[in-house]
């Protein structure tokens, strides 16, 4: 997983309120054998609103995602975090997050930033832009800060352990496998108490 | 002196690599399932990473859910093209991921193919005391032998590839407890059902449930497959049977199973697994084997059960506003009216079939209701389709295909089928089935499929007479002999 530890441009000035996981990326996707890609399914819907954001090219690419509260709700499904990503979206910005969600987008390397409304509809307005233009946004994950140009100045919460992964590109794969001795010394107890728990090579 | 444990708890105790101040622990995994739904990104994500798998000797792959239940061969042996190219390409992925990370593979075309939850105890890969996943919420089933065994996502998929362990917080214990004896017609099933329809789909949210008592301890292996299968439908993400000589003679001998010294070895082990006198379960619930009748299911939600002999209920007759609302919109979708019969309902299509009903047992209670009997002349479509390839060919060597063709049914290849619309197998928008699956979700058997779960005798039941019938109006045959 790549590091996470500033990110810096535009911003969707996405907003919307409920947006479950559905939205994101709908169930005909679910069919494909990779976690790329998906991006071209993301918000499929939404696209196919004339003058959406997303397909907007003054915000193609950004590496930010403005959305209102409840964002991720709904469905489990993994492909929301994967579609988010494969746009390009480093870190999503709304009041409140669907718990599976926001679990999903940190397993793979999103932050999500909990802010209030209040702080959300000021980054909405830097992110369409003060004069016309999209101003970019920057975010900081080990002050925990999101800052503008403007002298706007948010600090969020983020869980320790999620933080700490995330500033070193660890992975829960990664973590678990720097404790290999010790699964190997479970593996070795096991097969001196329970030597038939390996299956029976089949011819 | 040792505290008293439950079987859970002795079972997570023997898989504790690490436990964590916050109380997580860092759990052994002996058994993983694969099949071709969930396994292509975890398989990529490894790829990707430069990781391989960490035991592939304790990893077994199989696909079941893509597959069409039509002949995959042709005449030469040459596989058949799947008409749906996005099932083509995960089953295809399946076929190249599992060589390449040295994954045992049982294939389409393999005897040994079908329902990954039918093959893992068939095989004997599914062994009391082990802990079990696979990326499928059915992975329950595996409780019956005494599997601690669950159903998980894709990025545990991976993480158990990678590290055959998996980070978890320790469930609460539920037993559920069901003394008697089960009436002639009732069956695993219906006492499946009967738990859903008592606790809810969510009353054993958080819970690993055991199985107690005395229908339990009666009951078969198959039996308990079909119990444990649900245990999810009722919340629960594991349910446990204890381990006993019914499940040591079923096991030995199977092909990955223990042998010899080792299965001697295994088996004194697996006797120290059951729920020691005096430990304490988080929740009880008991029901009597006396008030358990062939059920059906009425709305959307398996906890919508009603005895085949009860009329369909009325929404206002729940005390909950949202299971009121709940209720009449299952019932708008299921086209019922609260008050109208059960038995009244006319079905056209039967489904024997799936992870929970698709095993020699099931298959023979259903011939044997319809030996020299025909599908009613309402019944557009009936289909059989055994749970593997080796249950189809026992059935076969039975003679059981017979007795379902010459009843009007199709007689299919080993896969997931129409218990999910997920290949060719669907049930039409608006049209009705008797299935002896485990999920009569909104949409689940297709879009706008109607679905009454049932047991496999009540589908043969209601395949006889066009409608949802009491299967104990058809237990004898014309000289009153039980069948």
């Amino acid at each position: 997983m790549d590091k996470l530890t500033t990110v810096d441009g535009r911003a969707y000035p996405f907003g919307m309120k409920n947006v479950d996981t559905d939205i994101v990326i709908p169930a005909h996707w679910l069919k494909t054998i990779s976690r790329n890609g998906l991006g071209r399914g993301a918000f499929e819907v939404l696209r196919k609103e004339p003058g959406n954001v997303f397909d907007d090219p003054a915000y193609t690419g950004s590496p930010i995602l403005i959305a209102g509260d409840n964002f991720g709700c709904g469905s489990s499904r993994e492909h929301a975090a994967w579609a988010l990503g494969d746009m390009g979206i480093k870190v999503v910005i709304a009041p409140s997050f669907s718990d599976i969600f926001s679990g999903n987008a940190f397993k793979n390397g999103i932050l999500t930033v909990v802010l209030p409304q209040d702080a959300v509809d000021r980054l909405m307005e830097v992110a369409q832009g003060v004069n016309g233009t999209p101003d970019p946004i920057h975010i900081d994950l080990e002050s925990q800060t999101v800052t503008t140009q403007f002298q706007d100045r948010f600090t969020f919460e983020i869980d320790p352990f999620r933080k700490h992964c995330l500033l070193g590109g660890l992975d829960e794969i990664g973590l678990t496998l720097d404790q290999s001795d010790m699964i190997g010394g479970y593996e070795a107890k096991q097969a001196q108490d329970r030597p038939w728990i390996v299956p029976a090579a089949v011819a | 002196m040792v505290k008293p444990r439950t079987l859970y708890e002795k079972i997570w105790d023997a898989h504790v690599v690490e436990r964590r101040p916050d109380g997580t622990c860092l759990i052994y995994i002996d058994r993983h399932l694969v099949h071709e739904v969930t396994s292509p990104q975890a398989f990529e994500g490894l790829r990707l990473a430069g990781r391989k798998v960490r035991r592939p000797d304790l990893t077994l792959a199989v696909p079941d859910h893509n597959l069409p239940t039509t002949p995959r061969r042709d005449a030469d042996g040459k596989r058949i093209p799947i008409a749906d190219p996005e099932s083509a390409q995960q089953l295809e992925a399946l076929e190249r991921n599992a060589p390449e990370f040295g994954v045992r593979l049982i294939g389409d075309a393999d005897v040994e193919q079908g329902i990954v939850h039918v093959v893992g105890p068939e095989q004997g890969f599914t062994l009391p005391g082990t802990t079990l996943v696979c990326g499928d919420s059915h992975t329950s089933s595996h409780g019956a032998l005494g599997a601690l065994a669950f159903g998980i996502g894709t990025s545990e998929v991976e993480h158990v590839l990678a590290t055959q362990t998996l980070l978890l917080k320790q469930s609460k214990t539920m037993a559920v407890v069901v003394e008697g004896a089960l009436a002639p017609g009732v069956t695993a099933k219906d006492v499946a059902l009967a738990i859903c329809g008592t606790i809810g789909t969510a009353g054993g949210t958080g819970y690993v449930m055991e199985y107690c008592g005395s229908v339990f301890r009666d009951m078969s292996i198959e039996g308990r497959l079909t119990v444990a299968n649900m245990s999810i439908e009722a919340g629960a993400r594991s349910g446990l049977f204890a381990p006993d000589e019914k499940t040591f003679a079923y096991i030995e001998g199977r092909p990955m199973a223990p042998k010899g010294a080792d299965f001697d070895a295994a088996v004194a082990y697996w006797r120290t697994l059951h729920t020691d006198e005096g430990a304490v379960f988080d929740k009880t619930v008991v029901i009597d084997a006396a008030d358990i009748v062939p059920n059906v299911t009425w709305g959307t939600s398996p906890e919508d059960v009603v005895a085949v002999t009860g009329v369909v209920p009325d929404p206002l007759s729940f005390a909950d506003p949202s299971k009121q609302a709940a209720a009449q919109k299952s019932l708008d979708y299921m086209g019922l009216t609260a008050g109208q019969k059960m038995a009244d309902v006319a079905i056209e299509h039967i489904f024997i079939g799936s992870c929970t009903n698709s095993r020699i047992e099931d298959l023979r209670a259903a011939a044997a209701l319809l030996k020299g009997r025909h599908i009613a002349p309402g019944i557009k479509h009936a289909m059989v389709v055994p749970g593997s390839g080796l249950v189809k060919r026992q059935a076969e060597e039975e003679g059981l295909d017979r007795v379902f063709l010459d009843a009007g049914f199709e007689w299919r290849e080993p896969g997931c089928s129409a218990c999910l619309g997920m290949n060719p197998d669907k049930v039409p928008a608006g049209e009705r089935c008797a299935s002896t699956s485990n999920r009569n979700f909104m949409g689940r058997q297709g879009p706008g499929a109607r679905t009454h779960l049932v047991s496999p005798a009540m589908a043969a039941a209601a395949a006889i007479t066009g409608r949802l019938t009491d299967v104990r109006e058809l237990l004898h045959n014309k000289e009153g002999v039980m069948l």
